[in-house]
């Protein structure tokens, strides 16, 4: 639409047809040579070798030395019959559950009280945001030893009469997974404090003056106005959440690794080990196909849905 | 949630709400900076003092041999240092950052302003590149690096991290030209400037703010790398700081007040930029949702 009325606009201003057409199409032919080198790295490096890795999946390269014979899905099968893998996706649903949980309650708490007009609200902004511009390493490092079972917060714990509160962090078989969730949320709620804050930011003061004339009390109007106009907010954070805990990697492997009886291990981590470390790399590449389809089952209808809605506007 | 917004007649109830909401704030902003607390006090005892049930004290003399040993290493104690890891993280990320910056603004004026048949299905298709997991092209990827002579070095890193960044940088011009009128375009183009001439004379002068947002993501992304970074280089004189910073750390028998300090200078280039230029990292974050 747009190029169309660039078009007409160039057409009434240059009047020899011919130069015109000549015009369009090296503009034309040049705009595509600017995006090719692009297009091709993209096309190469993120479809070619998704395909490669599918097809490496297939095969028996389960040693060092590649051996490109075809198994069909043998390596899915020895995958969803292995007991680590089986931990792995319990791991990622617990992660992911209890992650988009606490990073969209603690953001949303965060965004209204520094949105309700208090002071100091730029340098709270930026205390609860700065974990964002650290790597994961660095967190993990440091959640290592606040999370040690003879130190770090169970010391506080004590400090502060809370001793039941004390407990084995990612060093316990059953919960160690919500130990290394508890090192996530601290680096990654900030963001969703942000995009709450500016969703707050963009509803117009008339609508919640309206509402109050109407003689709507505060938790009415956050509840049957503000909520709902966050929405949209909400489904954004959950995918960015949604597929950062999907993808999780550094933090694991810098905090713990794969954990006691694979308490804290994720399908990634475990891909890494099987392909890097037990070179059995068809089957590494059979977990990454698993781990691809669970992130693509989340982001292509959110890319989809954006693209149709920007189409729309 | 009590701060309701009082009348005239209402002000008791008003600050009782506001000291909640203060200590609810406070609170959090103890928690966020807690681990800041452990690196700094940790990082500034020499290894004498540190000590698993002390964790919280502060250090009773001021001592910087644990920044030392951890910049420079200490053959004593055989620990490597960063120095070497961190200006190899600086020789990646500054060419990785400019390269891909070029080449988002590029591709966002060609897809913002010259858009052609199928560039909206494209360009959905570029971005789900910046989603996947890279475990899915991890064994092309050592391969194919490894064919081209790219494994192991820094100029490979470099490709690889233009490479991937091509969806987050053209989706951050795209959307940043986008705002750019397009009578501003139509009218250069009357004055008979072609495309590259558009480019240069309308977009580019307008682009700073873009590229700053750019220039901001990709150095904090490329600086905080480990997955390439660890799969890419097993020569620890060529690996980035990351790398070299998680097996400082991955071996307990490292003095902890060592890695408390590795980390905090390893964090620091990424915390400075955040200080001095947080308004532009908040921009390539939001930008990160699709949310232009």
């Amino acid at each position: 639409m747009q190029q169309s009325r660039q078009e007409s606009a160039v057409s009434i201003a240059v009047s020899p047809p011919r130069t015109r057409r000549a015009l369009v199409t090296a503009d034309r032919l040049i705009s595509i040579a600017l995006i090719a080198p692009s297009v091709v790295l993209i096309a190469v490096f993120v479809y070619g070798f998704i395909g490669r890795t599918f097809y490496i999946s297939l095969v028996r390269w389960n040693d060092l030395a590649p051996d490109y014979t075809f198994v069909g899905l043998a390596n899915y099968i020895r995958l969803l019959d292995s007991e680590r893998f089986q931990i792995d996706l319990r791991n990622t649903v617990v992660f992911t559950t209890t992650f988009i949980t606490l990073c969209l309650a603690v953001g949303l708490l965060l965004a209204v009280l520094l949105d309700s007009g208090i002071k100091g609200e730029a340098l709270f902004r930026t205390i609860y945001m700065f974990p964002l511009a650290v790597s994961f390493i660095v967190t993990g490092v440091v959640w290592r030893w606040l999370e040690s079972p003879s130190s770090g917060l169970n010391l506080l714990f004590d400090a502060v009469g809370l001793p039941f509160l004390k407990n084995g962090w990612f060093t316990d078989p059953n919960i160690g997974i919500l130990g290394v969730v508890l090192a996530a949320f601290w680096q990654t709620s900030g963001y969703v404090m942000a995009l709450y804050l500016a969703g707050l930011r963009g509803i117009p003061d008339e609508l919640r003056e309206a509402a109050r004339v109407d003689g709507a009390t505060e938790w009415q109007l956050f509840r049957r106005i503000i909520l709902p106009l966050l929405n949209p907010i909400t489904l954004t954070a959950v995918i960015i959440l949604g597929h950062i805990s999907l993808k999780i990697f550094d933090l694991t492997i810098a905090m713990t690794g794969p954990g006691p009886g694979f308490a804290t291990d994720v399908p990634a981590l475990f891909m890494y080990e099987t392909t890097f470390f037990g070179s059995r790399f068809s089957q590494g590449a059979s977990i990454a196909m698993v781990l691809l389809l669970l992130v693509s089952g989340l982001i292509v209808p959110y890319l989809i849905y954006n693209a149709r809605h920007e189409l729309q506007r | 949630m009590s701060a309701r917004v009082a009348g005239p007649g209402q002000a008791r109830p008003l600050r009782l709400g506001r000291i909640a909401v203060y200590t609810v704030l406070v609170l959090f902003a103890l928690f966020y900076l807690m681990p800041i607390y452990v690196l700094l006090v940790t990082g500034l005892k020499s290894f004498d003092q540190v000590s698993l049930d002390r964790m919280w004290n502060l250090p009773q003399s001021f001592s910087l041999d644990s920044f030392r040993d951890a910049w420079f290493g200490n053959e004593q104690t055989a620990i490597r240092g960063l120095a070497n890891n961190f200006s190899n993280t600086l020789l990646l990320t500054v060419p990785a950052t400019l390269i891909s910056a070029m080449l988002g603004s590029l591709n966002g004026y060609v897809l913002a302003k010259w858009k052609f048949r199928g560039a909206d299905v494209l360009f959905p298709i570029i971005l789900f590149g910046m989603f996947i997991p890279y475990q899915a092209i991890l064994i092309p990827l050592v391969q194919t690096t490894q064919a081209l002579g790219l494994y192991g070095s820094i100029p490979g890193l470099v490709f690889v991290h233009v490479v991937y960044g091509i969806p987050i940088t053209t989706l951050i011009f795209r959307n940043y030209y986008a705002g750019v009128p397009s009578e501003l375009v139509e009218a250069a183009r009357i004055d008979g400037a072609g495309i590259l001439g558009v480019y240069r004379h309308v977009l580019l002068p307008l682009s700073l703010p873009g590229f700053v947002v750019v220039a901001i993501w990709q150095f904090t992304s490329i600086w905080n790398e480990f997955l390439f970074a660890i799969v890419l280089t097993s020569n620890p004189a060529v690996q980035p700081i990351m790398v070299a910073l998680n097996n400082l750390a991955g071996s307990y028998s490292v003095q902890w007040n060592v890695q408390m300090a590795g980390a905090l200078m390893a964090a620091l280039p990424t915390l400075l930029v955040y200080i001095l230029l947080g308004r532009y990292f908040l921009r390539g974050l939001l930008a990160g949702s699709l949310k232009g």
